[in-house]
């Protein structure tokens, strides 16, 4: 669905890419002024790459060894951005038709209702963009940048203005798009969750080159052990049982490993739900703790150590029951308990630290 | 005291039409090279910016001396326009409006300039990204969200092409009936003895075509903002 081999300067920055992917959809990750938003921009056609190739949806976009550089308005590439960006001057309903005008009718395949129902803005089409809230923005630009019926869907951090409730909604959303329109989907994130939700696969960008290119879990792990700062984007799923107790209103997980506490009502019944868990919020315990406030304990062996010179280690947990987690604790932890790989241990989660939404 | 004389009348019709004319002949050019400053970046532009402010800060009869080398019958482009279109600047109503157009181009390419910088060029990008080529996007996006630098800037034209003097009476005189606006008019009858009366007549005119020209563009920017706000 889309290749990408290409080289770009502007001043000092120099962007580095070259990766293919057949994702339905594929994240594009790393630190702030990894060149995220550059490659997103490479590929929408508003900027030119030095030198290189792109391909999209079945089309070369730009290709400098035959000095091709299709301008943006032909190439069909949906662009969301962080603010929605919609037309100040116009009703939300005429910035839905802005791309549908400019789209041949013979391309026309997304309906105009159906987006409209699935984005939930029927009742916002006849109000100006200055009147709605950061949430229904970002749906608005959705839909106008799904009405051009684009072989591809960029979206440039779209979540990473809004809050908590309604990155989770718009989350949702993008999963529906996903399965409602089969429209290819590239989205960029700096936000570890995000990626682990939404991704089928990750491409990890640092200081303008690819660091790594996979499964969200795995590729997050390895570029978060090279990344300055990257440690807090190691997440790990667990997927579990469980049932709601109302009386302290927390979800307990029945695991092989032992209960999962989550603060708060998830799943329905005995859904089998994924929860998410950072490496940096499980601690490790010889034996298992009886006086702690964590009620989250699960017994696992240690699978493999990841650790040099420097003060951290990345330790790959094997829970009971096969699944895999990783933790980031000292190296001086690791010496002073003397943990090695084979080692049995029991990973300590703090439950508020868990997210309660339902994956 | 509204008895105005034929010569008044003239006058005042002819300082309209000059206005209107220069006014609205160099609105387009004046968008164009608005958004050139505001938006590329050239070899020359600030050339560019410092030719167009030039009448602005020369002297207007230094302005109106360089039109008439240049525009006159013998100026090497007044010459040619003469011979091949038939267009004649010098001391016509057509050379007034010449004078007034570039007399008051800085003023009307200053407000439509900022409006333009102040326009997140963005909304340009998303306008592109959605199938509108370059032509389009400037005239859906960036052109009406710049109504009111464009508003503002064509009544600061026309009223500066209405009170235009000193190069129009330098390049083409003072001739009544061609070249005779009311600034003119007024600097003759201000000559004239008991012309008092007259001049002061005509003053009070010419601010009152200025406070509605001032009330004309209030009442286009509250419609272009509310225009903003609901429909």
């Amino acid at each position: 669905m889309i290749a990408v081999d290409l080289r770009h300067e502007r001043g000092e920055f120099r962007l580095t890419a070259a990766f293919a992917s057949k994702a339905r959809i594929l994240a594009l990750h790393g630190p702030s002024g990894a060149g995220k938003s550059t490659l997103a921009h490479l590929i929408a056609g508003l900027l030119k790459p030095t030198q290189g190739r792109i391909a999209a949806g079945g089309a070369t976009l730009a290709d400098t060894s035959c000095g091709l550089f299709m301008p943006p308005e032909k190439r069909r590439i949906g662009l969301v951005f962080q603010d929605a960006l919609l037309f100040p001057h116009l009703s939300v309903r005429k910035n839905l038709a802005f791309g549908r005008f400019f789209t041949p009718s013979s391309e026309r395949r997304v309906p105009f209702e159906a987006v409209v129902e699935t984005l939930g803005i029927g009742h916002l089409l006849d109000r100006r963009p200055a009147t709605l809230s950061g949430g229904e923005k970002q749906r608005a630009g959705l839909a106008r940048a799904l009405l051009c019926s684009p072989r591809l869907l960029v979206m440039d951090e779209p979540m990473a203005a809004l809050d908590f409730a309604r990155r989770q909604e718009i989350m949702g959303l993008i999963e529906r798009l996903r399965d409602e329109f089969a429209i290819p989907i590239l989205v960029v994130s700096h936000s570890a969750d995000e990626i682990m939700r939404l991704a089928d696969e990750v491409i990890v960008l640092d200081r303008g080159r690819v660091l790594a290119q996979g499964l969200p879990a795995e590729t997050l792990a390895i570029a978060g052990r090279s990344m300055e700062g990257g440690r807090f984007s190691i997440v790990s799923a667990i997927t579990a049982r469980g049932a709601f107790d109302a009386r302290y209103g927390v979800t307990k997980l029945a695991h092989p490993a032992g209960e999962i506490v989550i603060a708060a009502k998830i799943g329905a019944g005995d859904q089998q739900v994924r929860v998410l868990v950072k490496a940096t919020d499980i601690a490790l315990a010889k034996t298992r703790p009886t006086d702690t406030s964590v009620r989250t304990i699960l017994a696992a062996t240690i699978a493999a150590l990841d650790l040099d010179a420097g003060p951290l280690a990345f330790v790959t947990l094997e829970l009971l029951g096969g699944e895999r987690i990783m933790s980031a604790v000292t190296r001086l932890a690791i010496d002073e308990l003397g943990l090695a790989v084979g080692s049995p241990v029991f990973a300590l989660v703090k439950s508020v630290a868990l997210d309660e939404r339902g994956m | 005291m509204l008895h105005l004389s034929p010569q008044e009348i003239t006058a005042i019709g002819l300082s309209l039409k000059v206005a209107c004319v220069a006014t609205l002949a160099s609105l387009p050019l004046a968008v164009f090279v608005a958004y050139a400053l505001a938006r590329w970046r050239f070899p020359g532009h600030g050339a560019l910016n410092a030719a167009v402010h030039l009448p602005l800060v020369a002297p207007p009869v230094v302005t109106g001396f360089a039109l008439l080398l240049l525009f006159g019958r013998h100026g090497p482009i007044g010459a040619f326009l003469a011979e091949n279109l038939g267009l004649v600047f010098a001391f016509r109503w057509t050379g007034a409006a010449l004078a007034a157009a570039i007399m008051s181009f800085p003023l009307m390419i200053r407000p439509i300039r900022l409006s333009f910088e102040s326009v997140d060029p963005r909304l340009a990008l998303a306008a592109r990204s959605l199938g509108a080529n370059p032509l389009w996007t400037f005239v859906l996006v960036t052109l009406p969200l710049s109504a009111q630098g464009l508003i503002v800037g064509t009544i600061l034209g026309f009223a500066k092409a209405l009170g235009e003097f000193g190069a129009t009476i330098t390049f083409v005189s003072n001739i009544p009936g061609e070249t005779q606006t009311v600034p003119s008019a007024i600097y003759s009858l201000i000559q004239t003895p008991d012309g008092d009366a007259a001049a002061l007549r005509l003053t009070l005119i010419a601010a009152v075509i200025a406070v509605a020209a001032l009330a004309v563009s209030e009442v286009l920017q509250r419609r272009a903002l509310n225009g903003g706000a609901s429909g």
